[in-house]
Parts: structure tokens; C-alpha cells; sequence
């Protein structure tokens, strides 16, 4: 009987130690997790002001850091070597789960973390080619020895804090998700800025055009969707002059072959919809003569998804070659937007049609070749490996042409709807580049001669690089390696037998548009067309909507004497000039007559608003919801945005022009109804169907129609559905469109303002903190201050004997 | 008294270096030296870890303004609030603890009794 009761309840305690010990499905091992000696209690930060003496052994000379109040570290070190080094150590002490998870996630590698559900994710990020445009921009970034220095000792860096990380230590999410941080290498560098390219330069309408275009004709094409929108004031002011002699561009082959390729566009899925089109950016720079101190200010607010932890991480690095202030991304090496002593720059997204699918006809089943210039030609086998969790690896087997690798083979299923099957990808990420050795020169340019050399190492992906100096000197340049292509190629689908749809080269560095103190007294962009028609050559058909650029245009060039704080009060400007241009069109078509009480009220709302996107305006609501009704009661039945053949709308700018000029056009009827409706009705019926859907969602208008409220604007952990680790539902304005991009799920993701002068003078702030612990004080505690548009003066030191009121602490790192 | 302080001591400093549930070795050592009975076992366990985790939590909760210790919570247990990543980490320590003391007293009964087999009076 003793022996029985000592058994039973010994194995009943090795069971629960067991049980306790490993994770049940999503649930993690609660032991490890609960035990305040390693688990989440071990995550849990104070606000130290105590110095730190830090053993490594990696540096050549003694390293200090002082951290100011925002815990941003302030880099002093005798050599580049040490000063990387620093960045690496210091970046990962802060950020090492979000640099590992997120490169991870571009090697296609998320599966090993969280099994199954990633799989087709992964695929479809090794099918694309980032693993193998990785290792092409590593050969890049390792063939200049000051790149591949600055990688080394920030690869050693991030490698001395992975090192010193015990199970207790290791941040939450590992805790969470049961796996261990891996050493860091230089090729996972590399793929960061992948992950960069991937966001914001993949975009591809080529499939749904070549739909389009299948369906309606050239005509038509050319008609609703034009390369040059009607309201528009591109990057490079029109008037610019284009001072070189440009390459002939190549010739239209006499068969293009279109119609036949959209014939291969079926059996496709929609997985995810298209890139997200509030991703974009603003930057600009006002000359010394619009300026209240008679030097440059600049002003730059990327905007993206707005994710916890933070997407960057403030820095301050200094060494005998440089001492630069501004953002980094986690897993690089340098700043990336930016002040020096003379000089800041910043950037914005260009959107150039830098990804193009070419049509592949393999000989035979064993697509061993694929047919070229009128000869067969050897593929090139990549295999895949991925690693699931609790299953056995995955093996996929991709096929490189000399274009680029075939994403998903004929009869396969594509992981995003505008991706076609059997089609091989041409794509900048896959060359081979440096686009570090852009951000090694431009933190330590001194003028725009530096600047514009800095320009010349950038490939992908294609940024409007603003630029100021304290000479006086301002400049923006829609930069990148932008291929030689013949104008709208790439608009649709290609011909991957005919080398005359192959890309010819790029256009040289030197002739990518620039403009340098134009007479307008300042430069700017916000991802709009980068020029007029009168450039040369072929960088996209279509780009961002023009409203933030035009807006930011309209106040500079009515700003004068401006300081950081007019230019701090434009980055947060709520003004919807997307109805100032449609809703006068649209108020005068609605029959007030035939409207119930409640629709009425929606009305007059619209008509008393003062087409401001403030967070506790209604309007926004409405009008939001409105253009969205009436894009889809315009265009719904005649493109097709479902699976069977995919296409987009015409865009907003065409509708709109079509409206004003066009009323009568054919296009407002709607095929699927008997009758022939026309624009009025049209106008007429969306505004119901908008009081109809808010009333539903929102019930009756009151307070949750606000548009702070019914706009709900998440700062979301990385990992999916981690609500706790998010900010969720800021009571904040803006919008698409809006100069203060801040939508549901994306926005300023840094907001910055640069005074030059003898010595410059800057102002930031990003929605989140420089701790991507959710343990630390400094998890988010900068949220508040970007909500209410508010900016933290950037301590920009020149001594490690600085001494400043917000220092906090000393760290010497040896 | 004396197994509870002992377990609590000592599986707090094997607890610096080793796994959590080490704690577990700790109190099945100590009960099967020191208890004298199946309840006294099961406290001495129970509250010698029990106490050590929680008062180490409670620390760590105090010391850090709890900003983390209710994120947890949500997280954990969609609840805000310190009380329950408080309560439950200390009866899983208690658990675990109380579970392991009472194995360790009941195993050395079991083998005593088989060393003393013949009762006293036969």
C-alpha cells in the first residue's frame, strides 16, 4: 500500500514537472514561463541610472555610451571598427527578437517557429528570391572593405550581446514562443534590407493590367489608366531641365504577344490582397531664404506599418570619420534617415516599377529548359529547405531563369492575387548591391558633392533622397538603379522568349532625375509621380495619389520665415484635399429631396465640415466611407476584383476627372442592371448605401462616428493577435491621403525636423520607445508624444564629456 | 518549521543556476530527510516553494510598478491586473513544491517501511 501511494504520487509530480515543462499547442511551457527565476518575470525593467562597466573583449579601445532620458545611446569610439561594434551590441541589447524574427521572416524561415500556418508564407518568400537576393547583396556589401568592415563588427556586436543571454534572459517572445536566439551573420543584414525592398518596392499591377488590357483593349487601357494622372505637382518641379544626353531607349517589339499571355493568367488565388497603398512617405527641405534663421530646414516622416517594436532605433554614433544622429534600422549597420554636423537627409518611397514577370516556356515536363532568343537555355535548380515545426522538412524546388526565378509554376497556386503562375520574376532585389555604402557616405557627407556621390552606390528600393547642408544647398533626387526599359514596359505581363522584352541595362546614376535650389525656394516629395512627362525614361506608370504632395507644396510655397516648428506643424496637418477636390462635384449631385431625415443630418455634417481629418470630426467618416461606395458603384461591374481574372480600378484622380468631364460617360452605367443609370444616380445611390453601412456598423450618428473612434488606429506587436504587447484605438486624426498619414494600421513611423546651422538643431520621435521590450519603460513611452503631434529635441553631442540634463548614464563597453 | 526554511532557502540558490524545477529536487530531498508526516510534507513543499516564488514575483512586481506584470496578465489571462500572474505562479510553485515534498516523505516511508518489515511488538 506505501509502495502504491509512493509511486503514484511521485509520478504524479515528474507528470506535472513534465506537463508544466513543454508547450501544449499555442500555450507556452508555463514552468520555465512562470518561474520568476527565468521566466516572464525576468523580462521586467526599471529605469537604471546606475553606470555600467561592460566586459566583451570585442572592442580595440574602451567605447563609451552615454543614454539620454529616451534611452537613446549616444555611440563615442575611437575607431569605425569599435563604433559598429557598439551600434550592433547596443541595437540588440534593445531589439534582438524584432532583428531576428523579422529577418527570419524574409529568409522564409517562420515555420521553424510556429509550424504549419507559415508554410505557404514562407514558400512564397523563397520563391521570390529573398534568400537568393540576400546573397547577392551580401557579395555587394563584401567586396568594399569599409562595408564589409562596418558589417563585421556590427555582425561581432550583436554577437557579443547573443553570447552573454542566458534562457532567463532571453527576451519574452523567445520565452513565449519556446526557441532560442541564433548567432547573428552578415547575411542576415543583408536580408533586412530585403525586407525593406519586399515592403516597399513589390508592388506589381502587371498581371491585373494584362487582365485589363485582355479585356477592353489598348484604348481603353491607355484611357482609364493613364501615366500621368490630371492633378499632379511631381517631385522635380515641371520646368526642370534634364541636363544630359539620354540613352535610346529600346524598341517595342512588332509582337508583344500580350494577348496571349493573359490566357496563361488562370487558376489564381487571393490569399492576401494587393500592397497596401498607405504606405508612403512625406519629405522636404525649405532653401535659407524661406527660413526664420537664413539656413536649410528639413523635414521627413516615413510612413509605415505601424508595428511594436519599433521599426527604428534612435542612435547617435561617433568616430574620428563621423558623428551622426538620427534612425536606424535594427540589423544594419549606420543611420539611415538622418543629421550630421553639415548636413541631413531623410527619405520617402519612389514606387518604381522595379519588378516585372516574364512568361516562361519550358521545353518539357523536367523544365530542365526554357526557351530564349530562339534557343533553348539551361534553368538553374534551387532547393529550398524548410524546416517546420513538429514536422518533417519541406522540400521545394525552385527554377531560375536569366530573368529571375519562376514564383509559382503552372498550376500552383499563388500565395498573393497579383502574382501570375508560370511566370518567372525580374526583380532589383535579385542584383547584386551596396546600398550601405550609400549610408556610410551620407552620414558622414559634408556637402551636396557628398551627397550626390553617396547617391550613386543606392540600388533598391528607390527612394526620394532629400538632402540639406548648412552651405545653403537643398536637393532631392528620386534615386535608385532603375532598369532601361521602353516606356510602360512593365506595365503588363512579359514575354519571357523575346530578348526584346528583357530589361537593357539601367539608366546611369548620373542622368536619375535631381533637382538642386530650385527658384521655388524648396524641394519635397510624398511618393507622387517623380517627374513630368518629359523625362527620358520610364520609371513607373503610376504612383502614390498626388494629395499629400500637392498639399505639402500648397503650405511651403505660402511659408516664409519658417522654423522647425511651422514644419513640425505641417507633418501633423490634418487638411483632406482629396475632398476639396471631389466633394463639391459630389454634394451638387445628391437630390437633398429624396434623402430620409438621418441622411440629411450625414449631409449637412459634410457640407458644414471644414474638411479637416481632426480626430473628433464625423465628416471624415462619411466622406471615407463615401468614396469608397461610389468607386465601387462606378467600377465594381465592369472590373472584376475577384479571382477568376483578376484587375484593379481606375484610379480616384481618373474617376474623379471623369466625373467633371465626362459625365455622361458609359462607364456610370451599371452593366448588371437593365436600366442605364447615369452619374447623379450614381453619386445618389453610394451616399445611401454610406449612411446605410455606417448606420449598420456604427449605429446611429453619435461619438462612435467620430472619426478618431470609427478609424481605430492600432500600434500593433509583430507577432499576429499579441494584444497585450499593442497600443490599441489612439484618439488620433489623419488618414490616406492626408499629410498626416496615420491610418489603421500605418503612419508616421518617424517623424523628423532638422534646423542646419553652425551647429544643427533637430526634433523626432517615433510611436513606440527604444526598448522593443514590453517589460521596459521604454517600450512606448514616446506613443504619447507622437499622438499629439509633439516632437523630442534630439541631443546631439560632441564630446563624451558632454554634460546635459537628460544624460542618465555612463556605459563603457570594453 | 525547519523544512520549510530550509527548502525555501535552498531552492531559491539552486533555482540561480538550475532550472525551475529543480525546486522540485529540492523539496523531495528535504521532505525525505526531514518530514514526519504526508501533510507536513505537502506544506513544508508548498509553502517553501510556493513563498519563494511569490515573494521573488511580488519583488520584482514592486520594483518594476507592475507595468509588465499586468501586460502578462492580459496577456495570459485577458485579465488586467497583478493578482493573477501573482496567484497563479505561486501555487504552481506550491504545486509543484507541495507535490515533490509529499513524494519525498511517502518514498522514504515506503522504504523504511520495507527496512523495518516485522512490527515492534512480534
Amino acid at each position: 500500500m506505501r509502495y502504491t501511494k509512493a509511486i503514484t504520487v511521485t509520478v504524479l509530480t515528474v507528470a506535472l514537472v513534465w506537463a508544466l515543462n513543454r508547450p501544449w499547442g499555442s500555450v507556452p511551457a508555463f514552468g520555465p514561463l512562470m518561474s520568476p527565476f527565468s521566466g516572464f518575470w525576468q523580462n521586467a525593467e526599471t529605469i537604471s541610472t546606475a553606470d555600467e562597466d561592460i566586459k566583451l573583449g570585442g572592442t580595440q579601445e574602451p567605447v563609451t555610451v552615454l543614454m539620454d532620458d529616451m534611452a537613446v545611446p549616444h555611440v563615442f569610439a575611437h575607431n569605425d571598427h569599435d563604433m559598429y561594434f557598439a551600434q550592433g551590441y547596443l541595437t540588440a541589447r534593445d531589439r534582438l527578437w524584432q532583428m531576428e524574427f523579422q529577418t527570419h521572416a524574409a529568409a522564409g524561415r517562420v515555420s521553424e517557429l510556429v509550424g504549419e500556418r507559415a508554410l505557404e508564407l514562407d514558400r512564397f518568400n523563397r520563391r521570390l528570391g529573398m534568400g537568393y537576393g540576400a546573397e547577392q547583396t551580401l557579395k555587394g556589401m563584401e567586396q568594399d572593405p569599409q562595408t564589409r568592415e562596418a558589417l563585421d563588427a556590427y555582425t561581432a556586436g550583436v554577437n557579443a550581446w547573443i553570447s552573454s543571454l542566458t534562457p532567463a534572459t532571453y527576451p519574452i517572445e523567445y520565452k513565449l514562443l519556446g526557441y532560442a536566439p541564433e548567432p547573428w551573420t552578415a547575411l542576415k543584414c543583408a536580408l533586412l534590407l530585403k525586407v525593406m525592398t519586399s515592403t516597399l518596392a513589390s508592388g506589381a499591377d502587371d498581371l491585373l493590367m494584362t487582365n485589363i488590357l485582355a479585356k477592353y483593349g489598348p484604348t481603353i487601357t491607355r484611357d482609364l489608366f493613364p501615366d500621368y494622372p490630371t492633378h499632379e505637382d511631381p517631385i522635380i518641379p515641371v520646368g526642370t531641365k534634364w541636363p544630359f544626353t539620354p540613352l535610346p531607349l529600346p524598341k517595342t517589339p512588332v509582337d508583344s504577344g500580350l494577348h496571349q499571355l493573359a490566357a496563361l493568367t488562370s487558376g489564381l488565388s487571393a490569399v492576401h490582397p494587393r500592397a497596401n497603398p498607405a504606405i508612403g512617405s512625406n519629405n522636404w527641405a525649405v532653401g535659407g531664404q524661406k527660413s526664420a534663421t537664413g539656413r536649410p530646414l528639413l523635414a521627413n516622416d516615413p510612413h509605415l506599418t505601424l508595428s511594436l517594436p519599433s521599426i527604428w532605433y534612435q542612435i547617435q554614433l561617433v568616430s574620428p570619420t563621423v558623428n551622426v544622429y538620427g534612425a536606424s534600422l535594427p540589423g544594419a549597420p549606420n543611420v539611415i534617415i538622418g543629421f550630421n554636423k553639415n548636413v541631413a537627409w531623410g527619405v520617402t518611397n519612389v514606387g518604381a516599377d522595379v519588378l516585372d514577370f516574364y512568361a516562361i516556356r519550358y521545353k518539357d515536363a523536367s523544365r530542365k529548359a526554357y526557351w530564349h532568343n530562339n534557343q533553348w537555355k539551361p534553368t538553374r535548380q534551387r532547393i529550398e529547405r524548410i524546416v517546420v515545426k513538429g514536422k518533417p522538412d519541406v522540400m521545394d524546388t525552385v527554377y531560375y531563369t536569366h530573368h529571375g526565378p519562376v514564383v509559382y509554376e503552372a498550376g500552383a497556386k499563388a500565395f498573393k492575387r497579383n502574382i501570375p503562375v508560370g511566370y518567372a520574376a525580374r526583380w532589383i532585389a535579385h542584383e547584386p548591391s551596396n546600398e550601405m555604402a550609400c549610408f556610410y557616405r551620407l552620414n558622414r557627407a559634408r556637402t551636396i558633392d557628398d551627397y550626390r556621390k553617396a547617391l550613386s552606390y543606392y540600388v533598391a528600393p528607390a527612394q526620394n533622397f532629400i538632402f540639406a547642408d548648412n552651405q545653403n544647398d537643398i536637393a532631392i533626387s528620386p534615386n535608385g538603379r532603375y532598369p532601361l526599359k521602353r516606356k510602360e514596359q512593365g506595365k503588363f505581363l512579359l514575354d519571357g522568349t523575346n530578348p526584346a522584352d528583357d530589361w537593357h541595362g539601367y539608366v546611369p546614376a548620373e542622368q536619375n532625375p535631381l533637382v538642386i535650389n530650385p527658384p521655388r525656394g524648396f524641394v519635397s516629395s510624398a511618393n507622387q509621380s517623380s517627374t513630368d512627362p518629359t523625362y527620358p525614361y520610364y520609371i513607373n506608370w503610376s504612383f502614390a495619389p498626388a494629395e499629400r504632395g500637392r498639399r505639402i507644396n500648397q503650405r511651403l510655397t505660402r511659408m516664409n520665415r519658417a522654423t522647425i516648428d511651422s514644419l513640425r506643424q505641417l507633418q501633423n496637418d490634418n487638411y483632406n484635399l482629396r475632398a476639396a477636390d471631389a466633394l463639391p462635384t459630389m454634394l451638387s449631385m445628391v437630390n437633398v429631396n429624396a434623402l430620409t431625415p438621418a441622411e440629411k443630418q450625414a449631409l449637412q455634417t459634410l457640407r458644414q465640415w471644414r474638411l479637416n481629418n481632426d480626430p473628433g470630426e464625423i465628416a471624415p467618416t462619411i466622406f471615407t466611407e463615401w468614396i469608397e461606395r461610389l468607386m465601387d458603384a462606378v467600377w465594381a461591374d465592369d472590373f472584376n476584383k475577384s479571382d477568376t481574372l483578376p484587375m484593379r480600378l481606375p484610379t480616384f484622380d481618373r474617376t474623379l476627372t471623369l466625373m467633371q468631364r465626362d459625365s455622361g460617360s458609359h462607364w456610370f452605367d451599371n452593366t448588371k442592371t437593365p436600366v442605364r443609370e447615369h452619374l447623379p444616380q450614381v453619386v445618389q445611390l453610394s451616399f445611401r448605401a454610406t449612411c446605410d453601412t455606417l448606420n449598420h456598423r456604427l449605429g446611429a450618428m453619435g461619438p462612435r462616428w467620430q472619426w478618431a473612434a470609427a478609424k481605430g488606429t492600432d500600434i500593433r506587436h509583430l507577432l499576429p493577435g499579441v494584444d497585450a504587447f499593442s497600443v490599441l484605438d489612439l484618439n488620433i486624426g489623419g488618414g490616406a491621403g492626408i499629410v498626416n498619414a496615420t491610418t489603421e494600421r500605418t503612419g508616421p513611423s518617424w517623424r523628423m525636423v532638422v534646423a542646419l546651422g553652425p551647429q544643427p538643431k533637430a526634433y523626432g520621435v517615433y510611436p513606440g520607445g527604444q526598448s522593443g521590450n514590453p517589460g521596459s519603460p521604454y517600450y512606448q513611452n514616446m506613443i504619447e508624444t507622437w499622438r499629439t503631434g509633439q516632437l523630442n529635441e534630439l541631443l546631439y553631442l560632441t564630446s563624451s564629456q558632454a554634460r546635459h540634463t537628460r544624460l542618465k548614464r555612463r556605459l563603457t563597453l570594453n | 518549521m525547519l523544512p520549510v526554511l530550509l527548502i525555501a532557502l535552498l531552492s531559491g540558490l539552486v533555482q540561480l543556476v538550475l532550472p525551475w524545477w529543480s525546486a522540485a529536487l529540492v523539496a523531495f530531498a528535504v521532505c525525505c530527510w526531514r518530514s514526519r508526516s504526508s501533510g507536513g510534507a505537502w506544506m513544508a513543499g508548498f509553502l517553501g516553494v510556493g513563498l519563494v516564488w511569490l515573494v521573488y514575483g511580488l519583488a520584482i512586481h514592486l520594483r518594476t510598478d507592475g507595468i509588465f506584470t499586468a501586460r502578462m496578465g492580459e496577456l495570459l489571462f485577458k485579465r488586467q491586473g497583478a493578482v493573477l500572474p501573482l496567484l497563479v505562479t505561486a501555487v504552481l510553485g506550491g504545486l509543484t513544491g507541495g507535490l515533490a515534498g509529499l513524494s519525498g516523505y511517502l518514498v522514504r516511508a515506503a522504504s523504511a517501511n520495507s527496512r523495518v518489515s516485522t512490527p515492534p511488538n512480534a
